[in-house]
């Protein structure tokens, strides 16, 4: 990076931290934060959405909806987060690709699982084999980001419909006493009103998403993780221009205060948006700001 | 006139390369990243190390385009048989086991030896408390020796457990151990015998895919023959390494 960093064992401290901190591998280890924060930016939205169709179909009063709502939400919380993590995603992805090639080489005779080998005609693999490298890669992190929505879809599937349910009855009473359907009376009041009830909850579940994020290092994406062991580990001076002991504990440090932090500034967001939605409502929350304001 | 030849030469042009690009398959090369000098990433972010240059000069004389892909010690045969990659090339010993499993290329690097470092020249690694990583002929080794067996997943924790003594002796393969030693400063020795085991390190492929098995082969046949995988072997591994 620096003009100065040709030979760094002659370097005195500073500058070779300059250096070292700069070179392209640790380039790589400051890629991969934006990495995580680009999971949780996707992953919050799509799972919150997950949740809300499984919310939904869990109280729906058609029996057969209601009941998947009910087994996605119990399956899914039910079995273990890394039991899940590593047989779905495997197993997605050579869905996505049986899918593909019964579809693209429908004259393929040989069995596609040939012993452990897994096997489909090249046009049907997912990637191509002929695409690039962060083809590849973007592809792992699209899978990695549906499983942990379905995941955390069924943990706030859960909480939404708890804070659905919470909603006072006299509320949705008072609703259809004006005539509103109830599309209307879901939309307009249920909707505007459950989330106060549901935000401690789903306030919880991104504490614990952030938390998660490592799995990532699980599912073969290089994420923060797995940089900060990689460059942590010795290096000979055979090997490497900065040749260092086992500095391991020093990344992982660096690591937790990154998530330290991150956590901290969700807290503090957090309890604004409390604060907003408490506005107005038939709550102990809502009813304290009013007495405040009057 | 002139300038519809050249147009229709340019178009033929890129239609055959079109058309050599799509029956080019790119063959993705597995490696771990983290076992120096066989493989390692280096200060630039790459994938480095013997089997880094070994890997492309095949690939140039088999004619093949290939890209490397990192993957966990841990997952990479179940990650090459589900077709995330083509080969393994992460000094992979031959086994029957392995190969009961996934296909080997001929060996290219001699059956070597493992050997044991300890913190100290007395360290017991007979019957006391050896680290190895997980999934290697090093681990099946102690496993069935008097010593207790402590696992790691990669190789640099193995060598940790050694610095902070939960272990009293490390297992692994001698070269990879070596300039760790060295750079020590005395923190570690080697102690105990030198164990040769295995048949040698080969290319991971998978059973089914014995036409790039064979092109492989013939590649490492050939770079045998010449001897430049001896000079490739030289060059990482330093005077008096096995060659062939």
């Amino acid at each position: 990076m620096f003009a100065f960093c040709e030979d760094p064992s002659v370097l005195d401290t500073l500058s070779w931290f300059a250096c070292y901190l700069t070179n392209g591998v640790h380039m790589l280890f400051y890629a991969s934060f934006l990495k995580v924060l680009l999971l949780l930016a996707i992953t919050a939205p799509v799972a919150l959405a997950f949740g809300f169709a499984g919310a939904m179909a869990a109280r729906s009063r058609l029996a057969p909806v209601s009941l998947l709502g009910k087994t996605y939400i119990a399956v899914v919380r039910g079995v273990p987060d890394i039991a899940f993590f590593l047989f779905f995603v495997i197993a997605l992805d050579q869905a996505f690709e049986y899918a593909r090639h019964r579809i693209l080489c429908p004259d393929w005779t040989d069995p596609i699982r040939q012993g452990a080998d897994f096997i489909v005609c090249q046009q049907a693999k997912l990637p191509l084999g002929t695409a690039p490298q962060w083809v590849h890669q973007t592809y792992a992190f699209f899978i990695a980001v549906i499983t942990f929505s379905i995941v955390f879809g069924a943990f706030a599937a859960n909480v939404l419909y708890g804070g659905m349910r919470a909603v006072p009855r006299a509320q949705l009473e008072t609703a259809e006493a004006y005539g509103m359907s109830p599309r209307q009376t879901f939309w307009r009041i249920l909707v505007p009103q459950m989330w106060v009830y549901a935000l401690p909850g789903l306030s919880n579940l991104w504490m614990v998403l952030i938390k998660a994020t490592p799995l990532l290092f699980l599912l073969g994406i290089e994420d923060i993780v797995y940089w900060a062991r990689e460059l942590g580990g010795t290096k000979t001076s055979r090997f490497s221009d900065y040749p260092h002991g086992d500095w391991r504990m020093w990344y992982f440090l660096a690591l937790l205060i990154f998530y330290l932090a991150m956590t901290k500034v969700s807290e503090v967001s957090l309890e604004r948006l409390m604060r907003r939605l408490s506005h107005g409502q038939a709550t102990t929350g809502g009813e304290a700001q009013r007495r405040a304001a009057a | 006139m002139k300038k519809l030849i050249l147009g229709t030469a340019a178009l033929a042009l890129t239609a055959s390369m079109a058309f050599a690009g799509g029956h080019a398959k790119t063959v993705r090369m597995g490696t771990e990243g983290a076992y120096p000098p066989y493989n390692f990433i280096n200060d630039k972010g790459e994938v480095d190390g013997f089997e880094r240059e070994l890997g492309d000069e095949l690939c140039r004389r088999a004619e093949l385009t290939c890209e490397w892909v990192k993957n966990d010690w841990d997952s990479i045969i179940p990650n090459l048989v589900s077709g995330n990659y083509d080969t393994i090339i992460a000094g992979m010993s031959i086994t029957a086991e392995r190969d009961e499993v996934i296909d080997f290329t001929q060996d290219y690097f001699p059956p070597t030896s493992s050997a044991y470092v300890g913190a100290a020249d007395g360290a017991n690694w007979e019957t006391g408390v050896v680290s190895a990583q997980t999934n290697t002929i090093q681990a099946g080794h102690i496993a069935s020796s008097g010593a207790t067996l402590v696992e790691f997943a990669t190789p640099e924790e193995t060598v940790a457990a050694v610095r902070n003594g939960e272990a009293d002796a490390v297992f692994a393969d001698r070269d990879y151990l070596v300039p760790l030693v060295e750079e020590s400063g005395g923190a570690l020795v080697f102690i105990g015998p030198e164990v040769p085991l295995g048949g040698g390190v080969g290319m991971g492929l998978r059973e089914s895919d014995t036409e790039l098995r064979d092109k492989f082969d013939a590649a490492i046949t050939a770079m045998k023959g010449d001897g430049s995988l001896n000079a490739l072997l030289i060059k990482w591994f330093g005077e008096g390494t096995q060659t062939y």
